[in-house]
């Protein structure tokens, strides 16, 4: 499983990331961080469609994420 | 099926929050520029020279040794240092009204010179930390708090295209304009910022790199809807593309 | 010592003591009446191994120096005063952001495009420092050929004492007359000059910034609160010339090429048993106060003269107030003077007595 880590205190909640997953899975939440703003998120219960892209992180202006990507989904297409 | 760390923050950029609006892309841009340098195995060697702007802070975010530069100076501050030290690596990171209006004789000449040295521009076609006014290369049309009702071309004039005017000048080795709003243009940023630092680690000349940003804050517009007007408005404006490759001639 | 004299111009010879002082980057943009400079420089600078830029502009050669002192390295510019006033934006941020850099103003007429004569009416901007914010530049004043050559050669030294610019304020009479030069042994590079905060590219150790924009609540506070203690210390390096003046009545204050042609009417007059003295301050900033206070202490009076319309006068009267005041004759721009100009001032001024 791929996933994804977002500091939100870094988080400005401007939903570029939201925006750049292709699988529609970075959302915004209903959290606020410390300066007041609303951070995204990926729900615990989506994390299993990461593919590990990283286009989130890329697009992020505050570097805000963190990417690991496992090769499992393609070993498994391989079988 | 090992978990691999896949995309992290470069250790050269400081972990510490920006003072850049939600949605700015200046921190998409340091984040790249921090990445070439690391991978290029230059950051112990870089001298980078901060402009005026949004962007005067970069010393807070890239930690290499820096010296800030009057308003439109980089280019010639640049000089200075790359002449005084050859061996360095030096960098200088400008936004479009330090670069296109007030330093247009300086980015214009060091360019012509040749000088080694690599010039990152962020064009978002607004002065910024001033509150919004009129840049060189805003777009016809477009509200600033300087041109309230539109920039006019009668009145103001057109956009610059810097990437094209640079493109011209017989001391460039590299010159090219990209923008930060997609996968791919992303790609394509951090494939011209390497090819622009070759440029001056491999002494052929005088590198530039346009890259089109958001300025969310001054165009009043949403951080997505921002991103959204790059592909929209600037794009067909400022068309992306490598103007300029001393390298690819020679080959040809 | 057995170095030989050479023959040179002024300019030259600013030249000559930027090279031999160990000065390796050069930016300068054509102005008379300075052009000796850059074009000696031109081909002597890459012969020493160094750098030389014919900038697009005074703007840009001002802020190649910023760039080159950023580096630790000794560098130098040279204009005349039109150019002089395009370099002010530069002065002030190295001065803010503590540089030390070499700024010589070979002074013509003005205001603005004046005449490539010579004058005075850029000590005010020298002194006063000419761009913005609450700074200052140490400045020396050459009166010969031979000093254009030591001054430009220790402005260096004091630069990198200080971590500031130094201007060397000349002016068309020193920079185009030919006189014989003294030279000094050239020094060695100090590879280890500013070895505490110079940019080398981080290496090792953390990151330094070289700045002047101070935003945190205090910081500029304490930036201004810092150089002005500098500035104070800066008193250490007072120069002057004082030529009889240990029983003169009166006092003539005169720098640059003037302090010399004043020396000449002074001797003059002297012969004829005036007992009239000249004080000729090498160090305009800093101001040799003390020295005329001390003088003015003595029941002396004074009698500023300059090539403008009144300017250091200023300094002089503050440096005797309460004690005395300074007479002034101002010789006017666009004019050149002789000895025999001042003849008549100074006879009018020790009869004012």
């Amino acid at each position: 499983m791929s996933r994804i880590v977002i500091d939100e205190q870094r988080c400005k909640g401007c939903l570029l990331c939201v925006e750049a997953c292709p699988k529609s899975i970075v959302v915004a939440s209903t959290r606020f961080n410390a300066k007041g703003y609303k951070v995204a998120e990926l729900p615990e219960t989506d994390m299993d469609k990461c593919t590990g892209c990283a286009s989130c992180a890329q697009m992020c202006p505050d570097v805000a994420i963190t990417v690991w990507r496992t090769a499992k989904s393609k070993a498994k297409e391989n079988e | 099926m090992q978990e691999q760390l896949v995309f992290k923050r470069p250790d050269v950029l400081a972990d510490v929050p920006t003072h850049y609006c939600p949605g700015c892309q200046h921190g998409v841009v340091h984040r790249i520029v921090a990445e070439c340098l690391e991978e290029f195995g230059v950051v112990e060697k870089t001298i980078a020279v901060s402009a005026i702007g949004c962007s005067v802070f970069l010393y807070n975010y890239i930690l290499v040794d820096t010296v800030e530069a009057p308003h439109g100076r980089a280019p010639a501050v640049a000089t200075g240092v790359k002449r005084a030290r050859k061996d360095a690596f030096v960098f200088a990171y400008q936004g479009d009204g330090d670069l296109a209006s007030i330093g247009l004789a300086e980015i214009m000449h060091a360019a012509n010179r040749g000088e080694r040295i690599s010039v990152i521009f962020v064009n978002n076609t607004v002065y910024g930390m001033t509150g919004g006014q009129m840049a060189p290369t805003t777009m016809i049309g477009q509200k600033t708090t300087t041109c309230p009702g539109g920039r006019c071309l009668e009145r103001e004039g057109g956009p610059m295209h810097m990437a094209e005017i640079i493109a011209t000048l017989g001391g460039v080795a590299y010159c090219a304009r990209t923008a930060v709003n997609t996968m791919k243009n992303m790609a394509q940023t951090k494939r011209a910022i390497r090819r622009a630092f070759a440029t001056q680690i491999n002494d052929e000349g005088f590198g530039f790199v346009e890259i089109l940003a958001t300025c969310p804050t001054n165009w009043k517009l949403s951080s997505v809807a921002s991103n959204e007007r790059i592909g929209k408005e600037m794009i067909p404006e400022f068309p992306l593309g490598v103007f300029k490759d001393a390298a690819k001639e020679d080959e040809s | 010592m057995s170095a030989k004299r050479i023959f040179i111009k002024g300019n030259e010879a600013i030249a000559q003591g930027a090279l031999d002082a160990g000065c390796r980057c050069y930016f300068g943009y054509p102005i008379t009446p300075q052009n000796d400079i850059p074009e000696m420089l031109s081909s002597a600078m890459p012969a020493a191994g160094g750098e030389f830029v014919q900038a697009e502009s005074e703007v840009a050669s001002a802020n190649m120096l910023l760039g080159a002192a950023a580096c630790g390295v000794r560098a130098m510019t040279t204009s005349s005063s039109p150019g002089v006033s395009l370099m002010q934006e530069a002065i002030s941020y190295m001065a803010g952001s503590e540089l030390p850099g070499v700024i010589v103003n070979m002074n013509r007429g003005g205001p603005g495009l004046g005449d490539i004569g010579s004058s005075q009416g850029d000590y005010y901007q020298s002194v006063k420092g000419g761009g913005h914010g609450d700074y200052r530049t140490l400045v020396l004043a050459p009166a010969s050929c031979q000093e254009c050559y030591d001054l430009t050669f220790e402005a260096f030294d004091l630069a990198f004492k200080y971590r500031n610019p130094v201007l060397l304020l000349g002016d068309a009479i020193v920079g185009q007359m030919k006189e014989p030069v003294t030279p000094r042994p050239a020094l060695p590079l100090d590879p280890e000059a500013g070895a505490d905060w110079k940019l080398t590219g981080r290496g090792e150790r953390a990151p330094r910034i070289l700045k002047s924009l101070f935003l945190d609540d205090g910081a500029l506070a304490g930036q201004n609160l810092h150089l002005q203690q500098k500035y104070r210390s800066m008193q250490a390096e007072v120069r002057y010339e004082a030529f009889e003046t240990a029983d003169a009545e009166l006092i003539v204050v005169a720098f640059g090429s003037i302090g010399r042609i004043a020396k000449s009417t002074v001797r003059s007059l002297r012969a004829q048993g005036f007992k009239v003295g000249l004080f000729r301050p090498i160090t305009l900033f800093p101001f040799p106060e003390a020295e005329l206070r001390a003088l003015a202490g003595q029941g002396k009076r004074f009698l500023t003269i300059e090539h403008n319309l009144g300017q250091m006068v200023d300094d002089v009267r503050l440096a005797v107030r309460g004690l005395t005041d300074s007479d002034f004759f101002g010789f006017l721009p666009g004019n050149m003077p002789t000895p025999e100009d001042f003849d008549a001032p100074i006879r009018a001024a020790v009869k004012g007595a």
